[in-house]
């Protein structure tokens, strides 16, 4: 726990977990879309589905979507901003099985149609752990650089990423592996000390096999 | 570093540091900051709580529309001069409760260390610095003394209520914001500790019961109350009296009443208040409670 965890952070309330860890969750959500949200789903599970008009969780997960942070004073008019900027918006309850009480379901269209599925966890204190990308399972909390690479499960690949990495002195903090089922869908969620530069980020998208790229700078 | 309040008094000691500069020091120690940055970020907290303090509107409902209003009236009773509890304390009441409203009311808080917890902490260093007077950075000191209090208790029980009730809340900012009034008054460190066991021991076993599992009763007005028992606490440490169960084990007792507790009692709704007549009738009315 660092000092800052006890007298911080700076927030817009009523709840760490169901305001500042909302907001959280939308604006990592959105920065892993990659491009201004046109159409969100939001679908709400446990304590935030039951209490989460009364703590503004609603607002805070639209709030996070427009790129808004935690202490934003406009994070309580964000559906009335959302609707100015046409981006259309729609609440229901997310049907998961076993899933952490504060969590939530992100599905995001994007102006060029770009689409991301997100399951996150608001975890306690404003902390988040993003559960589940595109149905596969991920865990990071968006406060490291974080490059998450989509490939076919074939050879090669996590060593393409590792190179990359190592040629942009870019130090791997965390690394987890995750694919659907043998030869299917791959996951690979990378944690870095240092932001990965674009062009890394760029030449990875042009490897064959290498499906989609999303990467997300940390700092929040 | 440390991980007891036994080992802060140790190091002070044995280095020749106040308590502050103890916990100050771990700071940038652990975040790799210099001096400047660590008290420049802490300079940044009481100018937050500072600025909420000020932001205070009395007609702001919440979005329950079950909390607002209740500082304007404690604001309104001081002034009349009927004040029971002399202007110092009056203040802090005052204050508690109007950052509790401001959080209810999604408005710009310093979670200390929580959001629902927030009111306790700046209302009693602001309202002393009211009526005592004190320089900016003796307040940013006493923020690390309540910081460093706080830290232990979190990574030696819990300042969740989720994990701990509201022991672990208003508890512990009550706990934090003992200490880093007997420092402001000019106690020792026997003062900040006992203070701060004091504080904690009367808040131990603490129920986290809100109604609608809302951050909002009791939440807001139990600001009030954790801030009246940190001057307490802080004025019988001061005056030499001693808590007769070390800080650390208060700590540790705080830590264990949270286990033994049952779910229905941390941060549920599903115990308590929130499952009294009073709640259920409250629920009825709002459209945004548990089950509505």
């Amino acid at each position: 726990m660092e000092l800052f965890d006890v007298i911080g952070p700076v927030m817009v309330g009523p709840s760490s977990s169901h305001t500042a860890g909302a907001v959280r969750i939308g604006y990592v959500a959105g920065r892993l879309l990659g491009e201004k949200v046109k159409e969100a789903k939001i679908l709400l599970y446990g304590s935030f589905l039951d209490t989460g008009k009364g703590h503004g969780t609603d607002k805070a997960l639209v709030a996070g979507l427009l790129g808004m942070k935690p202490d934003d004073y406009q994070i309580a008019n964000s559906l009335e901003i959302a609707q100015r900027e046409n981006i259309l918006v729609e609440f229901g309850e997310a049907r998961l099985a076993e899933a952490h009480p504060n969590t939530a379901e992100l599905i995001l269209v994007g102006e060029s149609g770009n689409t991301i599925d997100v399951v996150a966890e608001s975890v306690g204190g404003g902390k988040i752990n993003i559960a589940k990308i595109d149905g596969i399972e991920t865990n990071f909390s968006g406060e490291y650089p974080t490059l998450i690479v989509h490939n076919q499960d074939q050879p090669g690949h996590v060593s393409e990423v590792t190179s990359m990495l190592a040629h942009k002195s870019v130090n791997i903090a965390s690394m987890q592996l995750y694919r659907s089922y043998r030869g299917g869908r791959a996951v690979m969620v990378v944690e870095c000390d240092q932001e990965v530069p674009p062009d890394g980020i760029e030449w990875l998208t042009r490897v064959e096999g290498v499906l989609k790229v999303t990467y997300f700078e940390g700092t929040i | 570093m440390y991980g007891s309040i036994a080992e802060i008094l140790e190091q002070s000691e044995k280095n020749g540091k106040a308590f502050w500069e103890v916990v100050m020091e771990a700071d940038m120690e652990s975040r790799d900051a210099s001096r400047d940055a660590s008290r420049q970020t802490m300079a940044q907290m009481l100018a937050v709580m500072k600025a909420a303090d000020r932001a205070y509107e009395g007609e702001r409902k919440s979005a329950s529309g079950l909390s607002g209003g209740d500082g304007k009236l404690l604001e309104a009773y001081n002034r009349a001069g009927k004040n029971l509890c002399g202007e110092f304390l009056g203040k802090v009441m005052e204050r508690a409760i109007k950052m509790g409203e401001s959080n209810a009311c999604m408005k710009r808080i310093v979670a200390a260390p929580t959001a629902g917890s927030c009111g306790v902490i700046p209302a009693v260093l602001l309202s002393y610095e009211e009526a005592f007077g004190a320089p900016e950075d003796e307040l940013v000191n006493a923020l690390y003394v309540a910081a460093g209090i706080g830290k232990v208790i979190g990574e030696n029980a819990s300042i969740s209520g989720a994990f701990g009730g509201c022991q672990a809340e208003i508890g512990s900012a009550s706990a934090m914001a003992a200490g880093a009034l007997a420092y402001l008054q000019g106690g020792d460190n026997a003062a900040i500790v006992n203070a701060a066991a004091l504080a904690l021991k009367n808040m131990l076993g603490l129920a986290c019961d809100p109604v609608g599992g809302l951050v909002e009763v009791p939440c807001v007005k139990r600001n009030s109350h954790g801030a009246v028992n940190a001057v307490t606490s802080a004025q019988i440490a001061l005056a030499g009296i001693k808590s007769a169960i070390s800080p650390d084990d208060v700590i540790d007792s705080m830590r264990r009443i949270g286990n033994e507790m049952p779910a229905s009692l941390k941060e549920t709704g599903k115990g308590g208040l929130a499952t009294s007549e009073s709640a259920k009738r409250l629920c009825e009315c709002t459209a945004v409670c548990v089950g509505a």
